[in-house]
């Protein structure tokens, strides 16, 4: 057997779950779809003395729309999220996103907040969730408290969550009209981990002038990063492809990619100008076409 | 070694009962604790797709899940498939149109494409491409797989199956 020993709890409820999380701590993982931390445990990079699973809780899992956001149990598979009509209609870069995210066969069990709480720098979640203003719902045996999606990816697989905490829903801002949306990555083989990837959120005034823009880059560093005020200058200019160009040239000087075994930082940040470039473009076309 | 748990599990319609450790992987489990050896096991990292199998329906890799966690669930292997007289229909369309070489990842692309063509065998090229994405194949080059899927779709759907 591949992983290191461990003792299993399956809670029903997650109040049970946030109780076995507060005894525990340190020493416990919990385990949602799995699709990261099994692999992690298998090569034992990854050995919890306490499993805490939560695949019998079946209160975190849903897609609903409350007010002028959609709210995301943490255990909603990703081909619920998927196939979801009102994620498609309300979040389509979620949408968009989802058949990026690893294989068919993850995602019948990898989960939504799993993918979150992970914090793996080439999830597409973390710059999706970053670009899209979400809040996440932290959990704990003594209360709870919202972090918005910008702060709380803290580094390689770090995140705000405290050893007690468990991140137990996203809330996503319902997309506003003249929204227009684009998620481009480049990743070695279909449905490998993208050696770098961006999400663009972008918004046409009635004169199809810029009224906001935003653009997320994901697996450039070890968090998702902001292109912030490089991008905020389109706003109130007509986004034409010279100034995209120049924006995006902008914002790729300011990154400051690493070196790894799937790419070298030099064409990371090619990739970097290409990718945010193309979300740009294609983000701000369909703002066009959903103003019309 | 810690306290072993008993599970319960629904293999290929027939009820199993074992107690295992909770470290043990499905992959292991079905293998070893059933000896239904038809599901191979390949990376054990959720990359090759070699173990896919069906819970409840769906595709999962069962190197990514503890045997613990099939407890009260339905699996599917692909002993439940034909056999060797009677194949099944996407077996049959393998072998017709030499979907396979050595076959070790023959059993992931089976269990991985069957949901699709069961849910609907009336599928496009994109359709077939997305359902074979999440296995590797070191022989095939995949051409043959693609035409073996195409075959036993128009099958299914001039037979009315599924």
């Amino acid at each position: 057997m591949k992983p290191a020993s461990f003792e299993y709890v399956a809670p029903t409820t997650l109040d049970q779950a946030l109780e076995r999380l507060a005894e525990h701590g340190f020493e416990a993982k919990v385990i949602a779809g799995g699709q990261s931390l099994i692999p992690m445990m298998n090569f034992r990079l990854a050995q919890p003395s306490v499993l805490i699973d939560l695949n019998k809780i079946a209160e975190l899992s849903y897609i609903r729309l409350k007010d002028d956001e959609l709210r995301i149990g943490a255990m909603t598979r990703h081909v619920q999220v998927e196939r979801d009509a009102l994620i498609a209609r309300h979040a389509p870069l979620i949408h968009e996103a989802m058949t990026k995210i690893a294989t068919p066969q993850i995602r019948n069990r990898g989960t939504f907040g799993g993918s979150i709480a992970h914090a793996d720098p080439a999830a597409e979640l973390t710059a999706v969730t970053v670009a899209l203003d979400a809040r996440f719902r932290l959990q704990s045996a003594g209360g709870e408290r919202w972090v918005p999606a910008d702060e709380f990816f803290f580094g390689m697989f770090a995140t705000a969550l405290g050893p007690d905490e468990m991140l137990v829903e996203a809330a996503i801002p319902v997309a506003p009209e003249r929204t227009g949306y684009a998620l481009e990555e480049e990743a070695r083989r279909a449905h490998d981990f993208a050696m770098a990837g961006a999400a663009a959120v972008t918004a046409l005034d009635e004169g199809g002038k810029c009224s906001a823009a935003r653009l997320v880059y994901f697996s450039i560093g070890d968090v998702p990063t902001d292109a912030g005020d490089a991008v905020a200058v389109l706003i109130g200019k007509e986004p034409t492809p010279d100034l995209i160009q120049s924006v995006v040239d902008t914002a790729a000087d300011r990154l400051e990619p690493s070196d790894d075994i799937h790419a070298t930082a030099e064409f990371r940040l090619h990739l970097a100008r290409v990718l945010g470039r193309r979300a740009l473009q294609r983000a701000f076309e369909r703002a066009a076409v959903e103003a019309n | 070694m810690s306290e072993l748990i008993e599970v319960t599990v629904n293999v290929n319609s027939e009820e199993y009962r074992r107690s295992v450790e909770p470290r043990m992987l499905l992959s292991d489990f079905i293998r070893h604790e059933l000896s239904l050896s038809g599901t191979h096991v390949g990376c054990e990292q959720g990359v090759c797709g070699a173990c896919t199998i069906q819970l409840d329906g769906a595709a999962v890799r069962s190197c990514l899940m503890f045997a613990v966690q099939a407890d009260g669930h339905q699996i599917r292997t692909v002993e439940d498939l034909g056999t060797m007289d009677e194949l099944h229909t996407l077996q049959e369309a393998f072998w017709e149109a030499h979907g396979l070489q050595c076959g070790f990842c023959t059993p992931g692309f089976l269990m991985s494409i069957l949901p699709v063509l069961e849910e609907n065998p009336e599928v496009s090229e994109e359709t077939i491409q997305r359902a074979m994405e999440g296995n590797l194949c070191r022989c095939t080059g995949y051409q043959h797989i693609r035409d073996a899927v195409k075959q036993a779709a128009e099958k299914m759907v001039a037979g009315g199956e599924a």
